[in-house]
């Protein structure tokens, strides 16, 4: 059967076929349909975790107990998880443990884009790199292998260009690999990582590196292809599909893991070849690894190190012509920034923000965007969990009070509990808003803790916000319509001036869970063209000649630019 | 031979549904394809676009300035955006909507009255399609999508019972008759000549 497969729906193909019985994670583009996909699959286990940290700790259990294993998270998921990670390398595994690290080349959806074929390197644990939706099925069950044989974690690295791109994957006459039966069996000294044992452990890591490199030169996950041998071409993961059309006559060492390095392989290849590139997306890391074995080989340079690749930047790299003539760009286009949704719970909350003129730090979601025009209500924006933290040193820094965080629920659940305990403990006077909008919005709507609801469909019980920051200490805990503009605005005035730490829950399903209301908002006659509706930033309501207009086929109907109108210009106009 | 379809519009114009039956299409008659979009933030009403390559072997899944033969447009504005990726000798589809972005909205900026007008000169063929109006014929404004595809499909070599198939296939069950419609709709459509820029 030919289907055409993302990378993340080939991952979770290729983890049915390599016998995976235990999958987790946390929802981050570009890793989230790994787990959805597998998530409807029979005869697995599949959850989401609160975090990357926890998904792995479960993950790394699951191994112990006999189940081969698939933790799924994005590039920066693997710095939370990175704790586990370093230490589970020391352990080993039992049955396979293969962590999907979904690289963000470019930023489409990412705070930075960090280069996570370091961490392979760092916590001293193999690196699998598909190149397409072929690759990302086939490899899959070769990971497990690695991680079985080697008694060791394997990451299994992606970009977001193969995560969602499609590509041709025949599922035909593979055969469902039968993982050998791993029954769990006690032992401290691997397992239990007290000094005494890590030391020895430590030991273990070196000879297990040793024995990967010379898996690594006869790996089928590494091949050269050969072609004019003026040029020669080491490259891996996606870079290696643009450099086939950048040098479509060249040779090509293609490399499918990406740590260990096959030191001899690339050394037999360079003395093959007139001339050794490297074409890689982001840090030089094979370059400079090769460049460590004492040969000579031209790299992309820094401006290509930068920001996504793709064939023109290759060929711009290295010099070689384009022959497409193009169009040329019209400057002064107007740009067209994403923007929070018509009806969307997050706005209002914004508005009233910035009203108050308070110091907003932020936090990962669809709600970032709050700090755009012309919202422009955020401070800061760091990484999950980062806010609420980021509140209490700068009210302890600059003595302001007006300090507040905001945050999502699933973020909240995520990492935003043991900040809040931090407020309490050390005297912290911030309000922490939770954006409640019951559900992950931003990766395209998971369930989380917060929700009821598990990533199989079944039903769970529902973190009880309230009492969880009641029960941390905060004397403050509010809960507010976000579409009930004055009464969120009096509620955030009363959580600023308490003497001490306020939570306030902002809570309302966000738009995209819910059907469009039958009913719309229109603007009158007697709009006085004032602007203060378009401070909301929303995309149903345009700035025309003499005044506004809301454009019905986009409102959602929350109503929350008639609350704030001045002169009632703004009515409800329901559709029956 | 490659031949190259980037879909550009805006989050929420079911570029990602048209994107998939053009793939799965092209992948029915034989061919290689590679198709790649973006997930996450842009979504969120930014401006998107995804790529559809086929030929006899694909490697990159991205389509580089100046090589799309078929620059497919949901969105006027996003025509002219994305107009440097159009091949000259290549064909421009534009669906007559405009979606005005956030800064026309706040009217900081201005919307061009005449996008095209600033792209028509450079590329050979621009078609100017009514999706809207079309869509609303068979029944629902949302199907512009299937429309535009219906007008894409013209050009492409593929055999108009595959698109059927696919679309009958690919679309939600109790949307099929009425996304058939569409893609009909535009399948059939000519441009009528005074429209032709």
């Amino acid at each position: 059967m030919k289907l055409l497969l993302s990378g993340n729906e080939a991952i979770a193909e290729g983890a049915r076929r390599a016998g995976v019985t235990v999958a987790c994670g946390y929802p981050g583009t570009p890793s989230t349909e790994i787990l959805e996909n597998i998530a409807s699959m029979e005869g697995v286990y599949a959850q989401w975790s609160p975090n990357e940290k926890v998904a792995l700790e479960v993950g790394i259990g699951a191994s112990l107990g006999g189940a081969r294993t698939l933790v799924a998270m994005k590039h920066v998921g693997l710095n939370v998880a990175a704790d586990p990670l370093f230490t589970v390398a020391y352990t080993g595994v039992n049955a396979g443990l293969v962590i999907v690290s979904a690289d963000d080349p470019g930023m489409h959806s990412s705070q930075n884009e960090q280069d996570n074929r370091y961490y392979a390197v760092a916590a001293k644990v193999p690196m699998v790199e598909p190149s397409d939706s072929t690759e990302a099925y086939d490899y899959i069950a070769e990971a497990f292998r690695i991680s079985e044989e080697y008694d060791v974690p394997v990451i299994y690295r992606t970009t977001t260009r193969l995560a969602h791109s499609k590509s041709i994957v025949d599922l035909d006459g593979e055969s469902p690999v039968e993982p050998p039966a791993r029954a769990y069996q006690k032992d401290s000294r691997k397992y239990v990582m007290i000094p005494a044992n890590a030391r020895q452990r430590r030991v273990s890591l070196d000879e297990r590196t040793k024995r990967l490199k010379k898996y690594a030169e006869t790996t089928p996950l590494n091949g050269v292809e050969w072609g004019d041998t003026r040029i020669g071409v080491v490259t891996s993961g996606m870079a290696y599909q643009y450099a086939r059309e950048a040098f479509p006559n060249a040779s090509f060492l293609k490399l499918g893991l990406t740590n260990p390095l096959p030191e001899a392989l690339i050394s037999d290849f360079a003395s093959k070849v007139k001339e050794l590139f490297v074409v890689e997306e982001l840090a030089p890391y094979l370059e400079e690894r090769i460049k460590l074995l004492g040969i000579a080989v031209t790299g992309k340079g820094a401006e290509a190190s930068i920001g996504e690749l793709n064939v023109e930047r290759i060929r711009r790299a290295f010099g070689v012509n384009s022959e497409a003539e193009t169009v040329p760009e019209v400057e002064g286009l107007p740009v067209r920034p994403p923007m929070l949704c018509p009806g969307c719970a997050h706005r209002g909350v914004f508005y009233a923000l910035r009203k108050a003129k308070v110091a907003v730090m932020g936090d990962i979601g669809c709600y970032t965007l709050g700090v755009l025009p012309p919202l422009e209500a955020m401070d800061t924006c760091i990484c999950m969990g980062a806010g609420i933290g980021n509140a209490l040193g700068f009210e302890k820094a600059t003595g302001r009070r007006d300090v507040v965080a905001v945050i999502g629920d699933s973020t909240f659940v995520h990492s935003g509990i043991t900040p809040l305990i931090d407020i309490v403990y050390n005297g912290g006077l911030e309000t922490v808003v939770i954006l409640d909008n019951r559900t992950t919005a931003m990766t395209g709507r998971q369930d989380h803790p917060g929700t009821g609801r598990t990533l199989i469909g079944s039903e769970a019980p529902e973190l009880d916000f309230e009492n969880l920051a009641k029960a941390v200490g905060v004397r403050l805990v509010r809960v507010v319509d976000p579409y009930e503009l004055d009464e969120l605005e009096s509620v955030i005035k009363e959580a600023i001036a308490h003497e001490g730490p306020a939570v306030v829950i902002s809570r309302r399903p966000c738009v995209l869970l819910e059907k469009k209301t039958n009913v719309a908002y229109l603007v009158d006659e007697s709009c006085t063209d004032c602007r203060r509706c378009l401070r909301l930033g929303c995309p149903a309501i345009s700035k025309v000649e003499g005044g506004v207009v809301i454009d019905a086929a986009l409102c959602y109907g929350c109503g929350v630019c008639a609350g704030l109108c001045k002169f009632d210009s703004i009515k409800r106009l329901a559709d029956d | 031979m490659i031949e190259n379809v980037l879909l550009v519009g805006v989050g929420g114009q079911g570029i990602i549904l048209a994107a998939d039956v053009l793939a799965w299409a092209l992948v029915e008659s034989g061919y290689d394809v590679k198709l790649s979009e973006i997930h996450g933030m842009s979504q969120r009403g930014g401006s998107v676009h995804t790529s559809v390559r086929f030929g006899e072997k694909v490697y990159s899944p991205l389509i580089e300035r100046g090589e799309a033969d078929h620059l497919v447009a949901f969105e006027q504005l996003e025509a002219v955006r994305w107009a440097p990726y159009a091949r000259r000798s290549g064909r421009v589809i534009v669906a007559d909507e405009k979606i005005k972005p956030l800064p026309v909205l706040l009217g900081v900026e201005k919307y061009p009255d005449d996008p095209v007008d600033l792209i028509a000169k450079s590329i050979g063929e621009v078609s100017f399609v009514p999706a809207v109006d079309l869509a609303e014929g068979a029944g629902n404004r949302r199907t512009a999508n299937l429309v535009i595809l219906g007008v894409l499909a013209g050009g492409l070599p593929v055999d108009k019972e595959v698109w059927r198939s696919v679309i009958e296939r690919r679309v939600p069950t109790k949307s099929v008759e009425i996304n058939l419609r569409a893609f009909e709709l535009g399948y059939r459509w000519q441009p009528v000549p005074d429209k032709v820029l």
